[in-house]
């Protein structure tokens, strides 16, 4: 674990593949004041603090305090992980008609119906959110359903597209471009300024997607 | 309890409003931001000089944060519905009340029906105009700022808009004007906390080191950076700008802040403003100390930049 200033009011904590995530969640359950922001990436977590408040030293005892604590490596998606793990399970409906569906269907040689079963079969977990508000990326899935992007972006998805792409799946929130394979749409709003929450997925949740009928 | 998609709800200010009669090229609502979301990927926003706006909302009696209009380049022109007391910070810009010059940095009143216009600015690249009471625009996520990255919070005005003010505070203003430092037209070097991934970008000190201008399509959340080549004998030509930093292989995704400057693979570094995402996809090889992303925010295309590295915190 590397301690890496990011300006004099922000600090990135380097860690293990896969461990950002992890370490996230520990340090939320022991937040110390001061901290404005604690921002989870794959293998990185950004720590932003206001120096009035906590000393820039002090920050950096708390969190290589934290990384002691935490003993074991990162683990994989399917439920384990280790700290304090938000026991909510978000269910997503997703009419799986997407566009890139069949062709995922025969890059992993699952056929479309393969495709569906694996994606809806194993639980996904949120590793961490970016890009836009409220687009987590879920992590920890069948993994066979790791195909590349798209080598030509859609300057145009769906709000509520569900795609694949790499390790990664996620839901749009809102339309946008992206390069993500596309395999279905659901009707819910994975994030809504106005309503409180105002996104459903937050780092740590656990995902399960569950096909529906519809257009 | 929201406004909903019916319309704005009546203003508290017992009507009183700006009309927008030219909004100029960019003239966005801006406070001091949603900070403390970026986990849900949530940008801070908020006006990209923080210190003038505070200056603009501290002139006309109000809260530090109250959302005033961040007025880009210039062009800007409303009119009072009722008598209302504003400040225009920021830009070296000519202002004008029916047509009369009027300074900036102070206390300005206008009647009903008067008024207000914001030339091109000479200096800096925002103007900030503060109006008693705070436009009382709805609030999205707790902030009024309008972030057209991540697409929360107002539109950028509009000809025919109605901005309502809100109800004025209690107290009058305590100082009617404010001797402050105009934005500076010349070089500017910002000062720069060397990482989180200058020693993952070959060539990264030479890169601080070098001489940079701003290029044109300079905005909120951010604005790239060209290469100004020196005379020094032995330095080869370059065909591009731009900087080639080596790095292979793709980036993870990683956090980051307003002030942060990135270095994509082959192109312009871009420093990132106010407006910046919440994770960006290229190394961040510096970060502006905060004081100085005011200054930053305030950078016209053109407008030559340099970097000086300082210690870090720890």
């Amino acid at each position: 674990m590397r301690l890496l200033p990011a300006g004099d009011r922000a600090v990135l904590v380097d860690l293990a593949d896969g461990a950002g995530p992890a370490f996230f969640l520990a340090l939320a359950a022991d937040r110390p004041p001061g901290v404005e922001d604690v921002v989870p990436a794959e293998s990185s977590v950004l720590v932003r603090y206001d120096p009035g408040v906590l000393a820039p030293a002090e920050l950096a005892r708390r969190l290589r305090a934290v990384g002691e604590r935490m003993a074991s490596p990162p683990v994989e998606a399917r439920g384990d992980v280790p700290g304090d793990v938000p026991s909510n399970v978000v269910e997503i409906p997703v009419v799986y008609a997407g566009a890139d569906l069949d062709e995922v269907g025969r890059l992993t040689g699952l056929g479309a119906d393969g495709v569906v079963a694996a994606h809806t079969g194993t639980p996904w977990r949120v590793a961490f959110i970016g890009f836009a508000p409220g687009f987590g990326y879920l992590v920890g899935g069948d993994p066979r359903l790791q195909v590349p992007r798209r080598d030509v972006s859609r300057t145009r998805v769906p709000a509520g597209s569900v795609g694949i792409g790499g390790r990664y799946s996620g839901v749009y929130p809102r339309e946008s471009p992206g390069g993500w394979q596309l395999l279905g749409r659901t009707p819910l709003a994975v994030w809504d300024a106005e309503r409180d929450p105002p996104a459903l997925l937050r780092p740590g949740a656990t995902v399960r997607f569950v096909a529906v009928q519809g257009r | 309890m929201t406004a909903g998609a019916a319309g704005p709800m009546p203003p508290p200010g017992g009507g009183a409003a700006l009309e927008v009669l030219e909004p100029g090229p960019l003239t966005t609502v801006q406070d001091l931001g949603r900070p403390g979301l970026a986990e849900l990927g949530v940008p801070r926003s908020g006006a990209a000089d923080r210190g003038a706006l505070r200056l603009a909302n501290r002139l006309v009696g109000n809260p530090d944060g109250a959302a005033a209009l961040e007025v880009t380049l210039g062009g800007l022109l409303v009119r009072a519905t009722t008598a209302v007391t504003v400040a225009v910070t920021g830009a070296d810009c000519p202002l004008l009340r029916d047509g009369r010059p009027v300074p900036r940095n102070a206390v300005v009143e206008l009647a009903a029906g008067s008024t207000l216009g914001l030339g091109l600015a000479t200096a800096g690249l925002r103007g900030y105009l503060a109006v008693r009471g705070g436009l009382a625009v709805p609030p999205v996520l707790g902030s009024c700022s309008t972030d057209t990255l991540a697409g929360l919070g107002p539109p950028p005005v509009r000809p025919g808009d109605r901005l309502p003010v809100g109800r004025a505070p209690q107290g009058w203003p305590v100082v009617d004007h404010a001797p402050v430092p105009d934005p500076e037209p010349g070089p500017v070097a910002l000062r720069v906390v060397p990482g989180p991934r200058h020693d993952r970008v070959p060539g990264a000190a030479e890169l601080l080191a070098a001489s940079w201008r701003v290029g044109s399509d300079a905005d909120r959340v951010g604005l790239r950076l060209e290469r100004v080549h020196g005379q020094a004998p032995g330095t080869p030509p370059s065909g591009s700008s731009g900087w080639s930093s080596g790095t292979v292989g793709s980036w993870p995704s990683e956090a980051l802040v307003p002030g942060s400057l990135q270095v994509p693979p082959a192109g312009h570094p871009v420093l990132f403003l106010a407006g910046a995402p919440t994770t960006g996809g290229y190394p961040v090889v510096a970060v502006l100390v905060d004081a100085d992303l005011d200054r930053a925010g305030q950078l016209r295309p053109g407008q030559p930049v340099t970097f000086r590295p300082v210690p870090p915190p720890f």
